[in-house]
């Protein structure tokens, strides 16, 4: 996927200016966290169950070299096959060569950011072979050829008026008069329509997201099915699954489990969380005959030993997207790669390159409330820092912020003349504004204030009110 | 090869080569142990309580639940929700000694076919492995008695299941299947599905909608084998 990272501004401008995708945020703004805040209320273990889900991830990124050999043997012993792929050319081949050695014309695929991270769909397409989303916000996102703009929520984006004219657009053999009266008519002519892929997809490629190493088990989590369908009954399953989502057991699955859903979507649970283990046994009636696991890296082993290990821990819940003030002002487009929000802005740098996506980790108020949500207590605001740091070190943040910065520094290095400095500021603000009260302009800061009015200080600093007020408080 | 380029990737990052041997003995260990974490307190309680919680949770699902007092019942109240939806009379039923024991032919109305599910089937009878009242979840591993595309094709899933077979915990019901389903050899069954309700997406503006691609109506006949779970 080509990245328009480097173009977070313009891309920001845009969707502040998009009307549709607005309206979208203003409904979906209030909804996530809602929903979230109920589950984790009717769960008092919640906060110790981070705490653990925490350990449980920090202890395998430890071991992590010994459970992914582990994993392997126990895909292999169950009769499927493991792919160890370091980048994503790896990944691209070795889907490419199972569908051409079975001879594969459409492959269903259940929704996964790994198949985003690999443009899979137009490489296959490239080959003649057929990609069907199945995933309902996935499939019209590739009808109308658009990336998803939220990990969990692809097509949240999206109004109505979209659906039915892709829909209208799309399904030209239905009766162009057709009426969807509800959403129940948009979700009924997909269903039907898919259901059809189902059942001819020669391959199924689905996401995992746990790999269990104790019995080389691959999961997914859904709620429609799709992803289910995808891996039941197509003659091969291939799962694609980044080295991180390793686990060591069950018990520790299941404790994250209790973590995810809830996070996510505010559910208990999600309907369906399926285990795969190898491929259709001789006894079995249904199943795929094949069974592969393509275990990507694609930069990830070189967080591991840094002050990005963290970020390993992320179990794609979506929480800090869902809480974040700025993914719910320009949503998830903008960001412009596979991974949007707080934890697209600390795992674009280190995938793509912080050359591309160093505009990401600067786009956040540092409010705290990804951190604060975070099911795997992941330190996010810290990270973006470092991501700051980084860019400033290597000289990639604009001149006019590295003056700026500069200047700053040069100030705080000094404190006697920082405070005078400051003292002149306000009592010159102060004196300037003192009629009106606020400011609406001011030079220098013009981007600031044509969003907001700079109320007029009162004349003081903070420094010299407490330093008279320990000196009254001493006498 | 990528293989050892990603392991070694990990391990310069590590700053160690391969684990010592009395480390990789230690992790060994607690796979073979797979330790429990903590489990919730709510459904820490009596029999019949749990029992009541998984009932409470699988209607908040937005499951159905007909609970009867033995198995001979089943057949009667397969036939009457059947009846009371207006669906269809025949169904593919999951081909379990415990479900070809049920008295079928006492509701001659019903017709069933056995083994897997085909696109056409609008109902389907399966065998409840074992339900976890935590969230009001049923397990149900795949496997020649209890194919995996009965929990998946048709509209309307049903699912019997005994109640002695209803634990607190998602790990009481993983020991269930170690003791019973995973043999020596430790390999698990092909699929494990763990299903909370029918089928929905929320994936139209937010909204929830019933009935995506898989059920769009799952109902749970329990049948209550277990004197101490009926409160």
């Amino acid at each position: 996927m080509l990245a328009t990272s480097p173009a977070f501004k313009q891309n920001a401008a845009h969707a502040m200016a998009d009307g549709g995708l607005q309206k979208a945020l203003a409904r979906t703004r209030p909804t996530f966290p809602a929903r979230r805040a109920s589950a984790v209320a009717n769960l008092p273990e919640f906060e110790q169950l981070r705490e653990i889900g925490k350990q449980i991830k920090n202890h395998t990124l430890q071991n992590l070299d010994f459970y992914l050999e582990i994993f392997a043997g126990n895909v292999e012993r169950a009769g499927g096959q493991v792919h160890w792929c370091s980048t994503a050319d790896d990944a691209r081949a070795a889907v490419l060569g199972i569908c051409q050695r079975v001879g594969a014309k459409t492959v269903t695929k259940g929704k996964s950011m790994i198949s985003e991270e690999l443009g899979i769909n137009k490489h296959l397409e490239a080959h003649d072979i057929v990609p069907v989303e199945t995933d309902l916000g996935e499939y019209i996102l590739q009808l109308r050829d658009e990336p998803p703009s939220h990990i969990i929520a692809p097509a949240f984006h999206l109004n109505r008026e979209d659906w039915e004219a892709s829909f209208r657009q799309s399904h030209t053999d239905l009766p162009a008069d057709r009426v969807f009266v509800e959403r129940r008519d948009i979700l009924t002519e997909a269903r039907t329509r898919l259901r059809q892929k189902f059942l001819a997809a020669d391959v199924g490629i689905t996401g995992a997201n746990f790999l269990i190493a104790e019995t080389g088990t691959s999961v997914i989590v859904t709620n429609e099915g799709n992803g289910d369908l995808t891996q039941t009954l197509p003659h091969v399953h291939i799962v694609l699954a980044s080295i991180e989502k390793m686990v060591p057991t069950l018990e520790d699955t299941v404790s994250l489990l209790r973590l995810l859903a809830r996070s996510a979507t505010g559910q208990d649970f999600s309907v369906y969380t399926t285990f795969s283990t190898g491929p259709k046994r001789a006894a079995d009636l249904d199943g795929p005959a094949e069974y592969h696991v393509i275990l990507l890296d694609n930069g990830r082993s070189a967080m591991v030993g840094t002050e990005f290990q963290d970020m390993l821990r992320c179990i794609r819940c979506a929480a800090c997207m869902n809480h974040c003030p700025v993914y719910g002002t320009v949503g998830g487009h903008a960001y412009g790669w596979v991974y949007p929000g707080p934890m697209g802005a600390v795992l674009t740098p280190s995938l793509i390159g912080v050359d591309q996506a160093g505009q990401l980790p600067n786009a956040s108020t540092f409010c705290g409330k990804c951190e604060s949500v975070c099911p795997m207590k992941i330190p996010l605001p810290n990270m973006m820092r470092h991501w700051r740091e980084k860019e400033f070190e290597r000289h990639l943040s604009p001149q006019g912020m590295r003056r700026g910065l500069s200047v700053w520094g040069w100030f705080a290095r000094r404190p006697g003349v920082y405070r005078f400095a400051t003292r002149m500021a306000m009592w010159g603000l102060g004196a300037l504004g003192r009629k009106r009260g606020k400011f609406t302009s001011l030079p220098l800061a013009g981007g600031w204030t044509e969003g907001r009015d700079l109320p007029a200080p009162e004349g003081d600093t903070f420094f010299a009110r407490y330093a008279r007020e320990q000196r009254a408080g001493r006498a | 090869m990528s293989r050892e380029a990603i392991l070694g990737a990990i391990q310069r990052g590590l700053r160690r080569g391969p684990l010592p041997d009395d480390q990789a003995m230690a992790l060994r260990a607690r796979l073979n142990a797979h330790p429990r974490h903590l489990i919730p307190a709510r459904s820490r309680v009596p029999r019949p309580e749990q029992v009541a919680l998984f009932i409470r949770n699988l209607e908040k699902e937005f499951s159905t639940v007909a609970r009867v007092p033995e198995g001979s019942e089943v057949p009667g109240a397969v036939a009457d929700y059947l009846a009371g939806q207006n669906l269809p009379s025949d169904f593919a039923m999951a081909a379990h000694p415990e479900l070809q024991a049920l008295p079928w032919e006492s509701r001659p109305l019903l017709r069933r076919r056995e083994g897997k599910a085909e696109a056409s089937d609008l109902v389907t009878v399966q065998h409840g492995y074992a339900g976890i009242a935590e969230t009001g979840t049923l397990m149900l591993p795949g496997g020649p008695q209890r194919p995996t595309t009965l929990n998946l094709l048709a509209d309307t899933a049903i699912v019997v299941l005994r109640a002695s077979r209803v634990v607190g915990a998602y790990e009481e019901a993983f020991d269930l299947l170690r003791a019973e389903l995973v043999p020596a050899s430790g390999i698990m069954p092909r699929n494990v599905m763990l299903v909370t309700g029918p089928s929905r997406s929320a994936d139209i503006e937010s909204t929830l909608e019933l009935g995506a691609h898989g059920p769009r109506r799952l109902h749970v006949v329990l049948v209550d084998d277990d004197a101490a779970a009926v409160g």
